[in-house]
């Protein structure tokens, strides 16, 4: 690996042998994939993928640890994924027990992010490129991000570079100032592998789609055809749409990168010639889909029981989605000549985007129907072992990936919230 | 008694004998071992429903066999715990390149704790093919893997 003069005296230990070890670590990541420099960061912020204080993480916080006595704090503040627990979201008392003994670190770890750059007390989300919390780079950015669902949007939709970065490297990349040029850095790296036709009959389910295409193309670049009948431009029903398929595209197989045709920004640029000679293609149609979902395992104990409790927003609801779900749940209470959502449901969003909405008509509408607002992450929720033996219900494909929570499109969630049965 | 050799590139150097763990398909790092590590499961039991070569089968200390890692970017971070936590696999055995997840892990373990897990990739869709859960494998140096049964 050649190195700059600066990142030679990081490795030779000029800046303590803290640092010297984090360099090290980075340049032998970088090597295994043919890396022959480092790239400089020039995105603002970073974003790291550690936001619990799980009580069993301790080799985590140690290693955090050294990082703060070692002088190792990162050179540009940073925002990170959501906090574990929150009064508002409900649980009873055994489950409240196993929490605090769970996420026992999470004051500790919290003042460790403080010392190591934390952008502030509300930096708190998966979302972080939302307008309202203002980590958003710029097309042609180079981060060091971790966080699969924000990776693949950063990549995908905003045009900014940044590999699929494990947690822990992304602090690292950050203290350094510099990340190993390879795969998704490089020009050849974001050319895709797949054509991706879609020729469902409506427009499909994002987080279904995205699925979809993730087990399909693994890790590879997709290019996905056929969207913009449904699409005409990035607005905020398109990026919300997005940031949910790209969530699925990366927790159901690992895509860190793809590109929809005439949408986003590097399709729209440079159009199919960013398809690699002899690439493959994929039809996705209705049977494909439905077969998809069919595939989904169901690991309730007992898998006709009645939900008690729904999540909506894994990864994070735009102010534009909390929106949507309000006049959603509002028209299917009406219908049905019901006030309140019948069974418990959360709707998960940073905490500046709860922020904005709370300010708006349709807070008080959506609350009046019962519906409780969070800025946890639902997956850390359901890790307690007294949640995830309930039958919880999501439309999240990445909150059914990693949980017990049983998936199910939009419409029949709704439906389902809303007094219908499974 | 049969056994074969397959040839991949060192990623994390070491030898290890240990019994082989075949995941035909993308292994999900963090949903395999999101239960044992929170739980105190020391033999690191497979909690990722959605692989059914894997699922609530033993982990720790075996060579583990696939084509590469998939989903949550926890992936590094959580190998890395595994290790400092004596919950590792022996080894990674890749069929394919490594991916970026695996790789950290593998690297964080091998630089920051003192359980390296020696790691070789691009073993080839043959090796994945052939290679059988149960059976016994052994890694060497220069990145050749034995597989016997």
């Amino acid at each position: 690996m050649e190195l700059t003069k600066r990142q030679q005296d990081i490795l030779d230990g000029k800046e303590g042998d803290v640092k010297a070890k984090v360099m090290k670590t980075l340049i032998m990541y970088g090597e295994t994939f043919g890396s022959t420099r480092m790239a400089d960061i020039t995105g603002e912020y970073g974003h790291l993928v550690t936001s619990f204080g799980l009580s069993v993480m301790k080799p985590v916080y140690d290693l955090m640890d050294t990082l703060i006595e070692g002088g190792a704090i990162s050179s540009q503040k940073f925002s990170v994924d959501p906090r574990p627990l929150e009064d508002v979201v409900p649980r009873n008392f055994i489950q409240n027990i196993f929490f605090k003994v769970m996420y026992s670190k999470q004051k500790d770890y919290d003042a460790q992010l403080k010392k190591l750059g934390i952008l502030s007390d509300d930096a708190y989300t998966c979302t972080c490129y939302m307008d309202e919390v203002g980590n958003c780079p710029k097309k042609g950015d180079i981060l060091s991000w971790a966080e699969s669902s924000a990776v693949v949007y950063a990549n995908s939709i905003l045009g900014a570079r940044c590999n699929r970065n494990s947690g822990i490297l992304d602090l690292f990349g950050s203290i350094v100032g510099c990340v190993p040029y390879f795969g998704l850095l490089t020009d050849e790296g974001r050319k895709a592998d797949w054509l991706i036709e879609v020729r469902t009959s409506r427009k499909p389910e994002a987080q279904l789609l995205g699925s979809a295409i993730g087990m399909k193309v693994m890790e590879d670049v997709p290019y996905i055809v056929g969207m913009d009948r449904y699409f005409t431009s990035l607005d905020d029903e398109a990026k919300a749409y997005f940031k949910d398929f790209g969530a699925a595209t990366a927790s159901n197989g690992a895509v860190g990168l793809y590109h929809v045709e005439s949408l986003t920004p590097e399709a729209v640029e440079e159009g199919r010639a960013l398809l690699k000679e002899g690439y493959k293609t994929f039809v996705i149609d209705d049977e494909v889909l439905k077969a998809t979902e069919m595939n989904y395992p169901i690991i309730w104990k007992d898998k006709n029981a009645h939900p008690k409790l729904a999540f909506i927003g894994c990864p994070h609801l735009s102010y534009a989605q909390l929106v949507s779900w309000t006049n959603r749940i509002g028209d299917a209470l009406k219908s049905k000549g019901m006030k309140n959502v019948s069974i418990d449901t959360v709707m998960t969003a940073a905490p500046a985007v709860l922020k904005e909405f709370k300010k708006s008509e349709e807070y008080g509408r959506l609350t009046g129907y019962g519906v409780k607002l969070s800025y946890i992450c639902p997956l850390m929720y359901m890790n307690n072992p007294m949640c995830g033996s309930m039958p919880v219900v999501t439309c999240s494909n990445k909150l059914r990936t990693y949980t017990s929570a049983r998936y199910f499109r939009e419409e029949k969630l709704l439906d389902i919230i809303t007094g219908g049965a499974l | 008694m049969s056994e074969r050799i397959f040839k991949g590139r060192v990623v994390v150097k070491g030898s290890v004998s240990a019994e082989a763990l075949v995941s035909k398909g993308g292994f999900n790092t963090l949903a395999s071992y999101q239960h044992s590590l929170m739980f105190g499961d020391k033999k690191g039991k497979c909690s990722d429903q959605n692989n059914a070569d894997l699922y609530k089968r033993e982990m720790a200390g075996k060579a583990l066999c696939l084509p590469q890692t998939i989903g949550s970017t926890t992936g590094g971070l959580v190998l890395y715990c595994a290790s400092c936590m004596g919950r590792q696999p022996a080894c990674l055995l890749f069929s394919k390149e490594i991916d970026s997840l695996a790789a950290a892990g593998a690297v964080l373990s091998a630089v920051w704790t003192d359980n390296p897990m020696p790691t070789i990739d691009g073993l080839g869709d043959d090796f994945l093919s052939y290679v059988q859960t149960g059976d016994k494998i052994t890694v060497m140096e220069d990145g050749s893997v034995k597989v016997e049964r």
